[in-house]
């Protein structure tokens, strides 16, 4: 293949029996994509915290939470009219860039997961999961309590936090 | 002139194409045309530039070094008039003519111009809305004629962006629909109404089972008035027709290239010709829900057909183009919408699901067949809706939880275990994007 680094592209899955609903996962992606990156003073003094990048769901007593899964061959990206949403050649992420949005939501309805939101309380333009791109680590897999959200490398193998 | 790879057309068919031929062959000699000024910018775009929400630069959707990047000899402002496919050769308007191996018709549609009586006299205020230059067109048209109002022919997606354009540079607008509802194709007309309560609160005028009968110029030539059938009449110095698009392959007369409403592919992409491959707006290829072959004037199957071609194009690998279905994501004044499949009128012995919030514009509908889903509306609330375009895709059988379809909080949690278990594992690659 091509681009090997692609290959050796992490990922989040998802372990749905694992999850216990509580959600932290989504505080920590907000906190990690805030200004200050800090919990306290994101929460307390920030005005238009980001949408996380997680979609968390729950029925009766199974929950999950899952973000965008960075798909090999992905919708999204034959969705976007305007090259805001793109392929990141060294790490192999589908990323996004807000400044080239327009707000035409054709990512909204081309992701079969169903993963990417619409920010209209901020910004009128899309918002995802980015895997943490500024961060060592993804915030959700890091303080998820339960390990129901895991880092993998390409082969499968979990990552832990050094 | 030589040329590994030809691709007419710079949309994203054509777009798509380049990067697919780039991933397999870095050397080939790649040539697109395209009778444009510029290339490598969005269609979708020319409505948010039409309303001052985009400049020019935010027009394209890959960086401008892209064709030098991807080392394409980009010709502009030339257009394919003949084409020999056994001598595969393509004759440009200049009369020059350039060789090929291998060749991708991506020459995407052109728009259909109804027959208007007095349209052949005006000599300024008729467009059409396709092209990024009807937009400049249209802009410096408005500005230099101070233009207040507005004619639309066209209900459809081409005449509703544009209506949106115009709004946003402050110009009133009347809509002008032949059918009983505006996106007649794609919408019931609920989710119709909804657009058009909207479009009236925003100072558009709405007229349907209508269409414009006669236009009429001042002593310039400059338009006036716009007379309908209905015997209405409506003082604007703007008409946009915007009845629809047909595939541009006019030049294909006596090629070789088989022909019906688009250029007739097979699932790899590929025409009857040896080397000639066809995407995009122009092409006649897949129909998902159908099985046959049809037109799908739609972004997302531009993309991935111009991207399939492509890598078939190198002979690396060949890709199968599973096929394509209608669906379209419009913003409306203030209303986002998303449609899927055979949304407009529901087919023979199919069950319709439905929930409307009036007070909150909302209304969702989902076509169900044999327990499959063939099609749904979203008006006002779109959030997750492409979990659906997945369920089309993988033809779920979803009569065990049907009751649920509905449901505020639908998502993947509702749908079987095993399925959903399978789908969020890392999917595999099938095309290299």
């Amino acid at each position: 293949m091509k681009d090997k680094k692609r290959k050796k592209g992490r990922r989040i899955i998802i372990r749905e029996d694992y999850c216990i609903g509580c959600r932290i996962c989504e505080v920590y992606c907000i906190t990690q994509h805030s200004q200050s990156k800090d919990i306290i003073k994101a929460y307390k003094f920030e005005e238009g915290l980001p949408e996380s990048g997680i979609f968390f769901e729950q029925q009766g007593t199974v929950s999950f939470a899952i973000q965008c899964r960075h798909c090999e061959d992905a919708p999204c990206l034959y969705g976007c009219p305007t090259g805001a949403l793109y392929r990141d050649k060294k790490t192999g992420r589908v990323l996004f860039d807000g400044r080239k949005c327009v707000g035409c939501w054709m990512c909204i309805m081309m992701c079969p997961y169903g993963v990417i939101k619409a920010d209209i309380k901020n910004s009128k333009v899309a918002s995802k999961c980015d895997l943490c791109i500024d961060g060592e680590f993804p915030a959700c897999v890091e303080h998820c309590p339960n390990e129901a959200i895991i880092l993998v490398d390409d082969r499968g193998v979990k990552i832990e936090k050094e | 002139m030589k040329t590994d790879y030809l691709i007419i057309g710079a949309g994203p068919a054509g777009i798509n194409a380049v990067e697919g031929i780039r991933y397999f062959d870095k050397r080939g000699k790649i040539t697109v045309v395209t009778s444009e000024s510029i290339g490598g910018y969005s269609k979708p775009m020319i409505s948010y530039y039409l309303a001052g929400k985009a400049g020019k630069e935010d027009m394209f959707m890959r960086p401008r070094e892209f064709y030098g990047k991807h080392k394409v000899q980009l010709l502009l402002n030339r257009e394919v008039v003949s084409l020999s496919a056994p001598g595969k050769k393509a004759v440009l308007a200049d009369a020059s003519a350039v060789h090929f191996k291998k060749l991708l018709i991506a020459s995407g549609g052109r728009p259909v111009v109804p027959p208007v009586e007095g349209v052949e006299k005006i000599r300024g205020g008729f467009f059409t809305f396709t092209t990024a230059a009807d937009a400049e067109g249209l802009i410096r048209y408005a500005e230099k004629n101070k233009v207040k109002n507005a004619v639309v022919l066209g209900g459809g997606l081409i005449g509703l962006k544009c209506t949106e354009g115009l709004l946003g540079r402050g110009i009133k607008v009347s809509v002008v629909e032949l059918a009983d509802r505006v996106l007649s194709n794609t919408f019931d007309s609920r989710a119709s109404s909804i657009l058009e309560r909207n479009l009236k609160n925003a100072g558009c005028q709405v007229y349907k089972k209508d269409t414009v009968k006669k236009a009429k110029t001042d002593s310039s030539g400059a338009l006036e008035k716009i007379c309908l059938k209905s015997g209405k009449i409506i003082p604007a110095k703007l008409l946009i027709a915007a009845v629809g698009v047909a595939p541009a392959i006019g030049f294909l007369k006596n090629s070789g290239v088989k022909t019906g409403r688009g250029v007739i592919v097979d699932e790899y992409l590929k025409t009857n010709a040896d080397g000639i491959y066809a995407a995009g707006d122009a092409a006649e290829c897949g129909d998902f829900l159908s099985g046959g072959n049809s037109v799908l004037a739609i972004w997302p199957a531009a993309a991935r057909t111009g991207r399939i071609a492509g890598i078939n194009m190198t002979s690396r690998r060949k890709i199968k183009y599973e096929g394509g279905f209608i669906m379209n994501s419009v913003e409306i004044a203030g209303v986002p919408t998303i449609s899927f499949g055979l949304s407009a009128a529901a087919p023979p012995g199919s069950e319709v699901l439905e929930k409307y919030v009036p007070e909150k514009n909302e209304y969702r509908k989902i076509v169900l067949s044999e327990n499959r889903i063939v099609g749904a509306i979203f008006v006002g609330n779109i959030e997750r809706a492409g979990i659906f375009s997945g369920i089309i895709r993988d033809r779920l059988d979803v009569s065990g939880f049907k009751d649920k379809l509905l449901n505020d909080d639908f998502g993947l949690l509702i749908l079987p275990e095993d399925y959903r278990k399978r789908k969020i594992k890392t999917p595999e690659i099938s095309v290299f994007n």
